[in-house]
């Protein structure tokens, strides 16, 4: 794709959007009095070690399923641009993935939960994961 | 019910994300490219879902537990140390890179872009590998 992909700014869509998301951590913390990262359920969906991993397996399936349920209703299919260096998206999903589990979170666990819990130590993770993400999109659009 | 209800809160979830624009990568990158093509709207998701969840869990907390599991089981740690700081480190460079953070990554692959069905096995790769890494060695965990 070509880096510098132009998108509106949609405050109403994603403030709607951000509120879905929130009042599915709360559903998840009302029900099984767990956090909503992402992260954490995606490790947690495997019949390994963790007990509740049939909940976590079903939340996924539940993500999986939106776009489609998103084009049953409203007729639209979802644009998007996804970078499709292929090798540079293989090093990115190893560091999301070893990140997320070393950092114990994602940008729902220590954004949305931790945020909302207050949590010091997720308001680190936020501002270091933040920063360095920019870092590198800076870095990979303006200075290389 | 449990999975029913687990399959919902994952639904409502996606679409939050896709509502919010987040599945597509190219808003995420936008909102971390200030000094080019910068979008803000991640900044309203966010806020959106945080001050939900903080007045959601605050109602949610009033019961002694939740309604399906027997407990409320919340993060006590507050220290921040060595693993927190190097894995957000790593997190946020293969979000810039990619665009992706693991939720929008499963809702993108039903769309099958060929970046994303690269991306996502990765991340599955990236978390058993330190999983087994963070259990070998206790002083990471």
């Amino acid at each position: 794709m070509p880096l510098d992909t132009v998108t509106p700014f949609t405050p109403l869509a994603s403030t709607l959007g951000g509120i879905l998301i929130g009042l599915s951590a709360v559903m998840v913390m009302a029900l099984f009095g767990r956090i909503a990262g992402i992260s954490g359920i995606t490790t947690g969906a495997l019949p390994l070690r963790r007990e509740d991993w049939d909940w976590r397996l079903a939340f996924v399936l539940g993500l999986v399923a939106a776009p489609i349920v998103a084009l049953l209703v409203t007729g639209e299919s979802i644009r998007q641009t996804v970078p499709d260096d292929l090798p540079m998206m293989a090093v990115a999903g190893l560091l999301v993935g070893a990140g997320t589990v070393l950092g114990s979170g994602c940008t729902s666990g220590h954004g949305v939960c931790g945020l909302a819990r207050l949590s010091s130590r997720s308001l680190v993770a936020v501002l270091t994961f933040m920063a360095f993400a920019g870092v590198t999109v800076i870095v990979l659009r303006h200075a290389i | 019910m449990r999975l029913v209800l687990g399959f919902a809160s994952g639904l409502l979830f996606g679409l939050g994300l896709i509502l919010a624009g987040m599945s597509n990568p190219a808003k995420v990158l936008n909102f971390l490219d200030v000094f080019g093509t910068f979008d803000p709207s991640l900044a309203f998701v966010m806020g959106g879902a945080a001050v939900t969840t903080f007045i959601g869990y605050r109602l949610a907390w009033r019961r002694k537990a939740p309604f399906i599991l027997s407990d409320f089981q919340i993060p006590t740690r507050n220290d921040v140390d060595a693993p927190l700081l190097t894995g957000a480190a790593l997190f946020g460079i293969g979000w810039g890179i990619g665009g992706f953070c693991p939720g929008p990554a499963w809702t993108a692959l039903a769309l099958a872009a060929p970046g994303t069905l690269v991306f996502l096995p990765a991340m599955l790769a990236g978390m058993a590998i330190a999983t087994i890494l963070k259990n070998r060695k206790p002083a990471l965990a």
